[in-house]
């Protein structure tokens, strides 16, 4: 007889997995926390970093894995194959890590166009490329049709520390001053736009591209960084509130310094969607010693990526734990966590 | 970005706030209608730049919180059948009914579709002709011209597998039941704009006048918001009670006459139920004449069956009466969540109780 010990998220709660248990909000937060930790506990994982530490022979690697289920594969700006490069190499570089190698493996459903995959294929190879990254080695699966989605792509990758580097969330301290190296949103809202399609004047480009040239770029230039996030899926808002909560540190952003495009703010307006909550794919949140927030955006705007990158605000002593906003208009409040998918509102 | 930069400005803002501190001189108790309204309110902090003799209430905001649960029943129990595609607006979704809400019976395996508009539904209807789409068509006077069209549509197409389960509601009789209530707060509305650009707001002028009470016609964004406020306390001061529109850029004051035609075409004045209200006579449009057989309750003779009476310490109720604030209530940010809620306002988007949630949560524990 197999004993299955009772589940940490209450059944009487959600008795099924929900999409929004995916959605990088609080939702995905309480499988992570209830579900996953306990289970593989191990103080390589508790830091819930973008990737794990690990000290070898002397050296710090990085390691890191992620799933890619985009839906379309294909979208202005990028398709599933970048994506599935760049979203890791990015999260190694998150770690203060030059990416260097990656898996590859593909589950695909059947009757999928073979011209598709290999679109996809070729993709991966010019991003790896880009990125500076080996494909060292991989899997492939195929399922029957409909059991997938066309393709999923997970990749593993393993980057080297930076030598002197230490980032995380235990190193944020009141007076950091917090960068965001590009403009909000645009990769969610060119996917959003595709799905609900919406025609626009000129179509949304995702900002799917490898950051690490820029934290490099931070370090040679002696740039104390504290902590490194690219705000992926849940927004710079879910990022925020991982590193408020995990430092014990209260946050204050600006909301007249939050770099959102026109037509990213024009989508999030017909939609009903906050920028602050939409993914993106090519920029990143630095924390960095006080008052060297001014020159880490100068750093950042030598590069083409780095252009919008601004000092969007600071770690603070008050309200521990909890992200606060001073508005447009010069009031206060707080930038939760979502709580779901962010939903269309009706009216 | 244009249209939106200058209602949002910090200078203007601050002039507008300085000049309502200036004006008020003594307590005064407001409503805004609209959930986007209440929500402005909150995500701006306007709520708590506002002298302190401005008190907003919260009005019954958005059409999604005063759905009735057995409502939600009927969807639930359509997106269960395996021949019917449940097909609804977003925020729809969450919201609890009885036993479980919209999402979760996606996760069952139920088709349940999101969309952008009602056109949208039908043509899901025209794609599968095969399954029976049902449109969960719910709104205030907003979304009724649009969800209206499309049983037009339908008749003209003979789409004969297209429904609607509508809880369509009225926004000038539940302003009429909150302002003769004898345990009533208020003293003016904040009335709301998308509502009055398809109805025009003559309808308020007769509340205005017959309950004595000023009424200003708003929008949603923080300018249109604070000059709508403005405009009402300087009412409130001079004891004048008139119904004004601040809203101009959008509203008329005979609304819009194709919308109001075609819903007249389409849909019948009845009763209905409001969650946490109760029945408001002639407060909801139900499909009639030959649009009565897209009507999913009569096509799939739904019964109505009453929720069953539960014990709850929420106080979703008061809430959308504007009696009690979301922060009065005993479960707000413990047992209600909007991961696990209690009553509607906590997960509507547009919910009062979302608002203070999400936007104001420090405020309310100090």
């Amino acid at each position: 007889m197999t004993f299955f010990p009772e589940c940490p998220l209450p059944l009487d709660e959600y008795p099924r997995v929900l999409l929004a248990h995916g959605g990088g909000g609080r939702l995905t937060q309480n499988l992570i926390e209830r579900v996953l930790l306990p289970s593989f506990d191990n103080p390589f994982l508790a830091p819930l970093h973008d990737g794990a530490l690990l000290d070898v022979d002397g050296g710090r690697l990085a390691f890191t894995t992620d799933s890619y289920v985009v839906q379309p594969p294909f979208f202005p700006g990028g398709d599933i194959g970048r994506l599935a490069v760049f979203g890791t190499a990015n999260d190694l570089a998150m770690c203060g890590a030059r990416p260097l190698y990656l898996s590859c493996s593909l589950i695909i459903e059947e009757g999928l166009p073979m011209e598709d995959l290999w679109r996809v294929i070729v993709s991966m190879k010019e991003a790896a490329v880009e990125a500076g990254v080996q494909v060292v080695t991989g899997d492939s699966k195929v399922v029957e049709r409909g059991k997938g989605d066309g393709v999923f792509i997970n990749t593993a990758g393993i980057g080297a520390v930076l030598s002197g580097l230490d980032v995380g969330s235990q190193r944020v301290q009141p007076g950091d001053e917090i960068v965001l190296s590009g403009s909000l949103g645009r990769h969610g809202i060119a996917i959003m736009a595709l799905r609900e399609g919406l025609s626009l004047d000129a179509a949304i480009e995702s900002d799917s591209a490898p950051v690490f040239p820029l934290v490099e770029a931070l370090v040679d230039e002696g740039i104390d960084i504290h902590m490194l996030r690219d705000p992926t899926r849940g927004g710079v808002s879910s990022s925020l509130n991982e590193i408020a909560g995990k430092s014990g540190a209260g946050i204050v952003i600006e909301e007249s310094r939050l770099p959102v495009g026109p037509e990213v703010q024009g989508v999030c307006e017909i939609l009903g969607l906050d920028p602050l909550y939409v993914a993106n794919e090519g920029n990143f949140l630095a924390f960095v010693g006080a008052g060297q927030g001014e020159r880490a955006v100068e750093v950042l705007r030598g590069y083409s990526l780095g252009r919008e990158a601004v000092v969007i605000g600071r770690a603070v002593e008050e309200h521990p734990g909890v992200v606060i906003m001073k508005t447009l208009i010069g009031g206060e409040r707080i930038v939760d966590v979502m709580s779901g998918e962010q939903l269309p509102r009706i009216c | 970005m244009r249209y939106l930069d200058e209602y949002r400005d910090g200078d203007a803002a601050r002039k507008l706030l300085d000049a309502i501190a200036s004006a008020v001189t003594q307590p005064w108790t407001i409503m805004e209608v609209c959930g986007s309204q209440t929500h402005c309110f909150l995500k701006y902090g306007i709520d708590r730049m506002l002298p302190e003799h401005v008190a907003l209430i919260h009005g019954p905001g958005g059409p999604v919180c005063v759905t009735p649960v057995e409502i939600i029943d009927q969807a639930i129990a359509l997106a269960l059948r395996p021949d019917v595609i449940l097909v609804s607006y977003g925020d729809m979704l969450r919201v609890p009914g009885s036993a479980k809400d919209l999402l979760s019976v996606k996760a069952e395996g139920g088709d349940v579709r999101m969309v952008y508009s009602p056109l949208d539904a039908l043509k899901l209807a025209r794609e599968h002709p095969d399954r029976k789409v049902v449109f969960f068509a719910i709104g205030f006077e907003t979304t009724a011209p649009a969800n209206a069209m499309a049983a037009v549509v339908a008749e003209r197409e003979g789409i004969d597998n297209f429904f609607m389960l509508t809880s369509h509601v009225l926004v000038p009789p539940a302003l009429e039941a909150i302002a003769s209530a004898p345990d009533n707060r208020v003293q003016g509305f904040l009335a709301p704009g998308h509502v009055c650009t398809v109805t025009g707001y003559v309808d308020y002028e007769r509340l205005a006048e017959r309950y004595r009470m000023p009424i200003v016609v708003s929008g949603f964004e923080p300018l249109d918001l604070l000059q709508a406020t403005y405009m009402l306390v300087q009412q409130l001061e001079a004891g004048r009670h008139e119904a004004e529109n601040q809203y101009s850029r959008s509203v008329k004051r005979e609304g819009n006459p194709q919308a109001l035609a075609i819903m007249d075409s389409v849909f019948e004045v009845v009763d209905h139920g409001w969650r946490g209200i109760g029945v408001i006579p002639r407060s909801g449009l139900r499909l009639k004449g030959p649009y009565a057989r897209f009507d999913a309750t009569r096509a799939f003779s739904l019964d109505t069956v009453a929720a069953p009476a539960t014990e709850s310490v929420c106080i979703a109720g008061l809430v959308l009466r504007g009696i009690r604030k979301p922060v009065d209530c005993p479960a707000f940010g413990s047992d209600c969540t909007p991961e696990h809620c209690l009553g509607a306002p906590m997960v509507s988007s547009e919910g009062a109780c979302a608002a203070y949630y999400h936007y104001a949560r420090q405020e309310a524990a100090r």
